[in-house]
């Protein structure tokens, strides 16, 4: 087998339209010293890797990739991690296709 | 706040809640409908099928201008291992029929027109607008719902939430429970487009002939979850989803998921030289018939995925979405015209309507897969389609071999990987959940 070569979401999030709300996140983190399991495995699962460590070892989101699927809330939300609603009414990801 | 006092609120504006809207509307209740997206479909995703059936029943002239992609007249079944699939294919030339039986669409197209025959029978579409929750009265009935919009507190009857899988505004008023981590799935789509000759080409399609692909095996790394590849006109649907407890798991992503069956033997083929225009992800509900929540309560009831109304084995979804905003609907307009208040009491002929469709009927039928599906994932995912590949292999080659050695290979490979015991014990808990 071939080595696999890394996948780049960025690259995949350039093909969707968004309209960004700037400075109203519609999805929060808690604030937190050392990230639950649950935040942490959201590095990994959120489709749009709108989480990430910063380099003090917590787990930070920027929202403006994201493409509202629901994922980290329905890992995160019970735990009390993250606080999720939907954007404001025209904002974020606009499907063309869909 | 909006003074005028609805008959129905509709949240949301995808399969469940247009056919909820249309339906009341064509009944002649005053409805507002009220949809996040700046139009109806620019939040909605799908693979995505079209059921013509379930559309007629709301609007039997559809094919005359629903922006249709291709009619299926080919099904394919593939069970893959790293390098190779064994298929079972489905085509005939009765899918060329006058009044084809499924269609691909693309959903952002679709619902859109959908859309449009929900104002055109006289409801009022509010885009652009998050409902942010719903508003009760001091014993808890719901009374209307509350905006992003300013001052956005508007009342009706009853509220019909089509809100969709995620279902934030029922779970907000304690009305259900939020979906757990076994019992939705996450998938990942991108759309690739392709000159339409080539798609036809690739496909073996004349026209507008469509065919699908399902997929399961290694390609979910030992997850629950099936890849999934549907011809459009000028492009190709191609995705892979997952239950979400599976990806937590494991630690798999997503899109390193996508990428692997996109690079298949069998699937890169398909859609080399292609243009990507979309990457997409959604929840879908995977708990069948045990997962169905509340269905109704004081002055609300909840249609479509909302209500966790998905066919997992069939892959069915928007059909049931469908059926379900038509029947509340319906429901909900025999109770209007009894001039009856929309109590809970008198809301539960829409479960009671229900229980009597296709909708609740097949869930039922399929009650104990999901439970099957979701613990027996690596043999299911894994280490059957493996052994199939290779007895399939073995089969095929000719090397020398005696057929006699070559089947006691077959038979040898299969109870070292499952055991006699394993494999009956399986064989007898698919036939059980299957019936």
């Amino acid at each position: 087998m071939s080595i696999e070569p890394s996948v780049r979401v960025e690259d995949k999030l350039f093909y969707n339209r968004y309209l960004v709300d700037a400075g109203r996140a519609h999805i929060k983190v808690r604030p937190h010293t050392t990230p639950s399991p649950e935040l942490l495995s959201m590095l990994k699962a959120c489709p749009a890797r709108c989480y990430e460590l910063n380099d003090k070892g917590q787990v930070e989101i920027t929202v403006d990739g994201c493409i509202e699927c629901g994922t980290c809330r329905v890992i995160c939300e019970g735990s009390g991690d993250i606080e999720w609603s939907y954007p404001r009414g025209g904002y974020g990801v606009l499907f063309k296709f869909g | 706040m909006i003074e005028e006092k609805f008959d129905a609120i509709v949240v949301g504006a995808g399969m469940a809640g247009n056919a909820a809207a249309l339906t009341l509307a064509q009944r002649g209740l005053k409805v507002l409908q009220l949809e996040r997206g700046e139009y109806s479909g620019s939040k909605n995703v799908q693979g995505a099928i079209l059921y013509a059936d379930m559309l007629e029943k709301l609007i039997p002239d559809f094919r005359e201008d629903a922006p249709l992609e291709r009619h299926l007249v080919e099904q394919r079944f593939w069970m893959m291992d790293d390098r190779s699939h064994t298929g079972l294919h489905y085509r005939s030339d009765d899918f060329n029929e006058e009044r084809p039986n499924r269609y691909t669409i693309i959903r952002a197209q679709f619902d859109r027109w959908f859309s449009q025959k929900v104002r055109e029978a006289g409801a009022t579409v509010l885009c652009e607008t998050t409902v942010t929750e719903l508003a009760q009265d001091a014993y808890g009935k719901v009374i209307g719902v509350r905006t992003d919009r300013a001052d956005g507190e508007i009342h009706a009857d009853v509220v019909v939430l089509a809100e969709g899988v995620n279902g934030l505004l029922g779970t907000r008023a304690g009305l259900r429970k939020r979906p757990t981590a076994d019992k939705v799935a996450l998938a990942v789509k991108e759309m690739h487009f392709l000159p339409r000759e080539t798609i036809e080409a690739r496909f073996n399609l004349r026209g507008d002939e469509g065919m699908v692909i399902e997929a399961a095996g290694t390609i979910s790394r030992g997850m629950t979850g099936m890849g999934f590849i549907y011809a459009n006109k000028e492009c190709i649907s191609l995705g892979i989803g997952c239950l979400v407890a599976d990806f937590q798991r494991t630690g798999e992503t997503p899109y390193g998921l996508l990428d692997r069956f996109k690079r298949h033997p069998s699937v890169a083929p398909l859609i080399e030289g292609s243009e990507v225009k979309e990457y997409a992800a959604h929840l879908i509900p995977e708990g069948g018939f045990k997962a169905i929540p509340q269905l109704y309560g004081e002055g609300w009831v909840v249609v479509g995925d909302a209500a966790q109304l998905n066919n997992a084995i069939h892959r069915e979804g928007s059909n049931l979405a469908m059926t379900s905003g038509r029947i509340a609907a319906e429901a909900i307009f025999q109770v209007k015209s009894r001039k009856d208040p929309m109590t809970a009491e008198n809301l539960s002929l829409y479960k009671k309507m229900l229980d009597e469709s296709f909708v609740i009927k097949d869930l039922k039928k399929y009650k104990d897969m999901p439970a099957l599906m979701h613990t027996q994932s690596q043999n299911f995912f894994l280490t059957y389609p493996e052994l199939v590949s290779k007895a399939m292999q073995n089969f095929l080659r000719v090397d020398g071999t005696p057929k006699v050695e070559k089947e006691k290979t077959t038979f040898k490979s299969f109870i070292k990987a499952r055991s006699w015991s394993g494999l009956f014990g399986d064989a007898f808990r698919l036939a059980r959940a299957w019936r």
